[in-house]
């Protein structure tokens, strides 16, 4: 069993680990004292989510109005901020379904914090269309219920009912696989207490454990489970964004009624993904001294997947101008001549800088193994699919099929403050988790630790 | 014959195996085995029957399937069909193509949670369960097998011996 794996390959733990070397390397955050860069991170990001909570509070209670939103844009930071969220979490599930099923054993250092970082960047993206709604305590009726004035019912041929079914689902079923593959983990927390001697501890994490023992039945049940809900995880993260681009595809908006938004959207929902977990990633191996579990190996494996998702995009940007040139239809042609030449022409050469030339840089190996320049690029490619989303909606709408309705968005002091309080609320989450969980699948470690662990692999 | 549990404890998974088919292969029958992480291989060793929870969610999926079928036929084709752009909602089959992303979704939304709460039916896994692994260290760096001697006709000497021979660090012994 000890090296069934090529020896040129690159080992993916460093530090000579041994089984109880990985349990004391990542309980450590859980059973030590943060340190003050945690507490520096903790206190900018839950202010900063104290803001947002504050400018939503603002929006309920004074009415949609306080956004920049007007009669011709009536979509657009919103809507902008819940793709952009939605598709940050594409990676999490992409890392742990996708690569699970292809066998990607770098994977699994990154898989349970990437998946963390899908459930929550999907509740910052659920609160969006939520406060849209206005009377958010009304939220409720986007449910297949009968509506209180009779028996009038939700609308199934809507694409933005489609959204409520496959958020929903999305997020119970990213939820659920996330948990029970943290509670084989929690249950090793818990005997760490119990070695430990902290009675309380041991009390709280074996609640959370739901009182694991790791039996051969328990473990060969949770294999099965593991292998049958990344194969169901895998077409629903495909068909997820599908539906969140067929809000756009099936409508009559120039710009917007392409048959090209599915794929596109998957690949800039991977890619932009991919790109917010390298930044996280790299916050979390300096800070919680994960240097042998996240190695520059799986910072390559990364950046190759942002090649290609991002090279994806760049062709999918370019086969929507040719269409639009070639279709001859001159709506068309308008609302791209206009996104690359009118008056946003910002947002779009700054999407087309950030996504589509940046990442062409990791075709060079030194770039793509250089953690500063690793981060550097993921942040300009987060920055780019915002402004990717932003320039589709909104220079979509702000031409519209009468002139007299032309005209600019805006943004409010308060959509900002919301968008920026979603950042901080997603911080906030993950910050917490860091501290309470086991930010590494440590069991899944443990069982390829001896056919990539650099102690074993001679 | 006293009734007595014997628990052996290895320090590495493959010593453990190694051992494990030793024994069954003299007519050991081992009840369970306890490991930080899945050591493949063991589950035919000492009769682990293959999981039907893969089946079950078929079934499940099935039934989401069929219930966000009726869902959306109730709703939309019988109880009040819309009339969008004088396109009314007349019959199922008209309307299917339009259903195909809540059909897909319910599908995984009921195949993904159904096997989940079978899952923790099967393995007795809830919050408040109390852990029934013999020692703390097989979540860490340990792996134990035990042999419960009511199940086997050596006795408890006689399988202390062949554990230790085979490889065990540790060899403990309970009354059951």
């Amino acid at each position: 069993m000890a090296s069934h794996e090529a020896h040129i390959r690159e080992p993916l733990i460093l530090g000579q680990k041994d089984y109880h070397q990985v349990t004391e390397d990542i309980t450590y955050p859980i059973a030590g004292k943060a340190n003050k860069y945690w507490w520096m991170a903790f206190t900018v990001s839950f202010i900063t989510m104290l803001w947002g909570v504050g400018c939503l509070t603002y929006t309920v209670g004074t009415g949609i109005g306080v956004w920049g939103l007007n009669k011709t844009v009536g979509w657009a930071w919103d809507i902008t901020n819940f793709v952009w969220w939605i598709g940050i979490g594409h990676a999490g599930t992409l890392i742990s379904a996708v690569l699970l099923l292809f066998r990607q054993k770098w994977r699994m250092s990154i898989n349970r914090s990437a998946e963390a970082m899908t459930i929550f960047a999907v509740i910052c993206a659920a609160l969006f269309p939520v406060f849209h709604m206005g009377r958010v305590w009304l939220a409720y009726w986007v449910l297949p219920l009968p509506n209180q004035f009779g028996s009038l019912w939700v609308n199934f041929n809507s694409p933005l009912l489609w959204d409520v079914f496959a958020i929903s689902t999305y997020f119970t079923v990213s939820l659920v696989f996330w948990y029970l593959g943290l509670v084989p983990d929690f249950a090793t927390v818990r005997d760490k207490f119990a070695r430990m001697g902290k009675p309380l501890q041991q009390k709280i994490y074996n609640v959370l454990s739901f009182g694991w023992s790791g039996s051969a039945r328990q473990w060969h049940r949770f294999e099965e489970l593991s292998l049958v809900l990344a194969g169901l995880s895998t077409p629903l993260v495909l068909s997820v964004h599908t539906i969140v681009s067929m809000d756009f595809a099936t409508s009559v908006i120039p710009g917007w009624h392409t048959t090209i938004f599915p794929p596109y959207f998957v690949a800039g929902a991977i890619f932009s993904g991919f790109a917010m977990v390298l930044t996280l990633m790299l916050i979390a191996r300096k800070t919680l001294n994960l240097e042998h579990y996240i190695t520059v190996n799986h910072v390559e494996s990364m950046n190759k997947i942002i090649i290609l998702t991002g090279s994806i995009v760049g062709v999918a940007y370019l086969t929507e101008l040719f269409i639009s040139w070639y279709s001859g239809v001159e709506y068309e042609q308008y609302a791209f001549l206009n996104r690359f030449s009118g008056p946003y022409w910002w947002a779009y050469w700054s999407m087309m800088t950030c996504n589509v030339i940046t990442p062409q840089l990791f075709w060079i190996k030194k770039i793509r193994r250089n953690f500063t320049a690793t981060f550097i690029i993921s942040i300009f490619v987060n920055i780019g699919m915002w402004f990717e989303r932003f320039v589709i909606i909104v220079t979509s709408l702000h031409r519209d099929y009468l002139p007299s309705s032309w005209v600019m968005f805006h943004p409010t002091f308060i959509d900002i403050g919301i968008f920026v309080g979603t950042i901080g609320i997603f911080f906030t989450l993950f910050l917490l988790f860091c501290r309470t969980f086991p930010v590494i699948a440590m069991a899944e470690l443990k069982s390829i630790l001896k056919s990539s662990g650099d102690k074993y692999k001679k | 014959m006293s009734n007595k549990v014997i628990y052996g404890l290895f320090d590495d998974e493959e010593i453990l195996l190694k051992s494990a088919k030793d024994m069954v292969s003299k007519g050991v029958r081992i009840k369970d085995v306890f490991s930080p992480f899945p050591i493949h291989g063991i589950d035919p060793v000492i009769g682990v029957p293959r999981t039907r929870l893969a089946i079950m969610s078929f079934i499940y999926g099935a039934i989401g399937l069929s219930l966000a079928w009726l869902m959306m036929w109730y709703m939309n084709i019988s109880d009040w069909p819309l009339d969008i752009g004088g396109k009314p909602s007349q019959a199922f089959y008209m309307n299917l193509t339009a259903f195909i992303p809540v059909s897909f979704e319910m599908t995984v939304f009921c195949a993904a949670h159904g096997m989940a709460l079978t899952y923790l039916i099967v393995n007795s896994l809830y919050p408040g369960q109390q852990p029934h692994n013999p020692d703390n260290r097989t979540t860490d760096d340990k792996f134990m097998v035990q042999i419960n001697t009511a199940d086997n006709k050596k006795t408890a000497e006689e399988i202390k011996s062949m554990l230790s021979s085979t490889g065990a660090i540790e060899i403990t012994e309970k009354e059951a």
